[in-house]
Parts: C-alpha cells; structure tokens; sequence
C-alpha cells in the first residue's frame, strides 16, 4: 500500500507544482497574517505567553486556508471518480495525509523562521521540547485536516464549512500545543510538559485511527 | 475466456426517499457483451457505479467473484476498467503522465509499448505529450478508453461509451468492444440503439 500511497502523493506534488492550488494561498495567507500582526502590535511589548498563542493562530488559520485543497481540487476538477477508480479507500487517504503532512511542516517551518525573526518576544529556552511539540502537532494538524477536507469537499458550501467544522475538533490540540508553546518560552523541562506532550500523542492516535474507520464510508457516497 | 463472474442479489437503490431502482437480479460470466437501458433518470449510471463499486446500493449486494474466489472490495478497482461521460483526467498532465502515474497508483508496471499502442489504436499518439486540457471533448472520449484498458481490466463498464464521438471513433469503440467481449465481460449503459444492439442480453430500468 506504501508505494501507492507514495505514488499517488507524488502525483499531488508535481499536480501541485503546475497548478499551484494550496502553495500560493497558503503563501499569502502567511504573509498578510503575520504582517497584520506585526502592524497591530507597532513598537508594543507584548507577553510571552501571547506571543505563542498568536504563533498558533497564524498556524491555524494558514492551515484552514490551505490544506482543504486535498480533496477540495479533486472534487472540483471532477477528478474524484477517477481516484476512485485507481485506488483503495486507505491508499488515497494514505496518499492525501502524506501530500498535507509534508505540506503542514513546509508551511509551520516558514511560519517559526518568519516569527523568530520579526518577534524579539518570541524566544525559545526548550528548544527540544519545542521541537517535539512542533512534530507533534504537526500530525496531529495533518491528520484531522485531511479528514475534515474529504468531508467537507462533499458539501456545497466548502469555504465556509472547513473552518467551522475544523474548530472544534482541533480545538483540544491548538489548546495544548499553545501550552506547550508556552512552556517552550518559559524553559520549562521535559517531565514539568509530559502530561500535554501525552494529550497530543494521544491526540494524534486517536484522530489516526478514526480517520481510517471513517474515510471508507466519507469516500463512497 | 475469462472466469470472472458478475452477480447482482436484489439490488436497490434510493437517494432519500427517491426510489431508482428495486430488487435487480442479475449475473454475467465469463465473457460477451450486456446492457443496460432504460428512460434519463432511471438509474443506468447509479447502476453502473454501483457494479464498480464506487456506490454503495441501498439494499442488495453486488457480489464479483474469479473462479470460486470473492474479490474483496479494496481489490475491486484494479479489476475493472470504466468509461464515463463524468469520469474526467488530470487536465495539468498529459496523456502519457496521466497512463504512468495510474499505473503507479495502481502498483502495476508502466508498459510503454501498450500505452504508445493503444493511443495509436485512439488515434492519439501524436498528442501523447499535450496536456489533457488542450484536447477536444472527442479526444478526451478516447483517451477514457485507454485509461479504461491500461491494466486489463476482468470487467469493463462503459457508460454511454459513444457520446462525443463522430463516426470514426465510433467504430473504433465498437471494434474495441468486439474485441475485447470476446475474452471478457463488457457491460454497456445507454440509449443509443447502434450501442444496445450489441447486447446479447439487457437490463430495462424502468423510471419510478
């Protein structure tokens, strides 16, 4: 199943370098966020704590305007029942978490540099913990992203459903991952963050697994 | 001839509380050519998706076996080859990427040397590097047939298979359907009479 899943993720990625469908909005979207930002905060200081919380809402509304393309671009190029037609249920959703995975690092990579170069505020003391709490919700972004975006590319009204349905389901994550944020700025060790670092590995399992469960019957109508 | 074996138990479809069709009984093996008709509306396509999989019926089962063995759902796909007026490719590619990647989706090995004779066979290889989207609404009716015939397919499933052709390609199709019948089943949805009188046996869908 890897290496159709890989091969259909390969096929995303080179769709996704002539059309351009997720980047550019994603791109500009960073952008116009951060520098809304930076404009309404002028020479403040602002606290730590809300430097890291604004960090991922930057991140969560990037992801909002972005990663529904998945399956959004195939149900609006037509292109769904010829997926349909090439491959199983769980390689397609193998092969679309892979694409919105690697998409989700590029663009929270992009995001952390930008921030730590224009935030003075934003520094982090637990670089290690950052970096596992950054991988981690990462996934966890990726996996219910994914899920969400072949529910919604079914609806009609699309824009307006993913956010909303999205909120309330990454709500738990986006909570924990600013805590962690948080945490990261203050210093804090390992063992003071294990409790948060285990709500978002449990997080990401629980949402890996439902997603598998539930896209069988998402994808049939 | 093949053993591939297609059966239909009390097949019924309704989309909320639209009944399409109710209680289909059917089952074709080995090879030849079947049909199914009916008035717009009466479900031929859903019919069809269903048989492909790709739609769940409301009630029934489609069961498709080779030989004794039952294929499980997640394998279906690579046993069956589809035609469609809906069914679109990716338009950013062209027709050779479209073949290779499917193939690759599909874990099979690209064979070059069918690709390139099938597009000649569909009088497309000389456009074989443009992108789908520069072809016109005939040539992207022939290019669904060599996505449909690419991997062998046990089963082929063709929906309204001449709509958008003119008569060169038309006769194209039928020899392929000749052909291919011969060793395999094909089943045809549609209204064209010239399509249907190719059917030793139909499927009337009568609309509810």
């Amino acid at each position: 199943m890897h290496s159709k899943a890989f091969a259909l993720f390969l096929k995303d990625f080179r769709s996704e370098l002539r059309t351009r469908y997720a980047v550019n909005s994603l791109a500009m979207f960073i952008l116009v966020a951060i520098s809304v930002i930076l404009f309404s905060i002028g020479q403040e200081k602002i606290p730590q704590s809300l430097t890291g919380g604004l960090f991922w809402v930057v991140i969560f509304f990037s992801a909002m305007s972005g990663l529904a393309r998945a399956f959004v671009s195939e149900e609006e190029r037509g292109t769904t029942l010829t997926l349909q037609l090439i491959a199983s249920p769980s390689t397609i959703f193998t092969g679309k978490l892979l694409f919105n995975l690697i998409l989700v690092f590029l663009m929270n990579i992009v995001i952390a540099v930008l921030y730590s170069a224009l935030f003075d505020e934003f520094v982090i003391r637990s670089f290690y913990l950052f970096v596992l709490t950054f991988v981690l919700s990462n996934f966890g972004l990726a996996i219910s992203s994914t899920i969400i975006a072949a529910i919604i590319s079914k609806a009609g009204s699309k824009g307006t459903l993913y956010p909303v349905l999205s909120f309330p389901i990454l709500l738990p994550l986006i909570l924990t991952s600013v805590q962690l944020t948080s945490n990261c700025m203050v210093g804090t060790s390992f063992a003071e963050s294990k409790v948060d670092l285990a709500v978002i590995v449990c997080y990401d399992v629980i949402m890996l697994t439902a997603s598998y469960m539930l896209f069988d019957f998402i994808w049939k109508d | 001839m093949s053993n591939y074996q297609l059966c239909g138990e009390a097949v019924s479809k309704n989309f909320g509380r639209r009944l399409i069709f109710q209680n289909l009984n059917f089952r074709f093996t080995g090879s030849g050519v079947y049909g199914i008709s009916g008035p717009n509306g009466a479900g031929k396509s859903t019919l069809i998706k269903i048989i492909a999989g790709v739609n769940s019926p409301s009630a029934g089962k489609i069961i498709h076996k080779i030989g004794d063995k039952v294929i499980i759902p997640e394998k279906l796909h690579n046993l069956i080859g589809f035609i469609s007026p809906y069914l679109v490719l990716y338009e950013e590619f062209s027709a050779w990427e479209n073949l290779e990647f499917f193939a690759r989706i599909r874990n099979i090995k690209f064979d070059k040397e069918k690709a390139a004779s099938l597009l000649g066979d569909f009088l497309l290889y000389d456009r074989k590097d443009d992108q789908v989207r520069t072809y016109s609404s005939g040539m992207k009716q022939r290019m669904k047939f060599i996505f449909a015939l690419m991997h062998s397919p046990e089963l082929l499933l063709l929906d309204e298979p001449t709509s958008n052709l003119d008569d060169e390609g038309k006769n194209t199709v039928y020899k392929m359907i000749e052909r291919v019948s011969s060793e395999r089943i094909v089943i045809i949805a549609s209204n064209e009479r010239t399509d249907i009188a190719l059917c030793t046996e139909t499927i009337m869908l009568a609309k509810f």
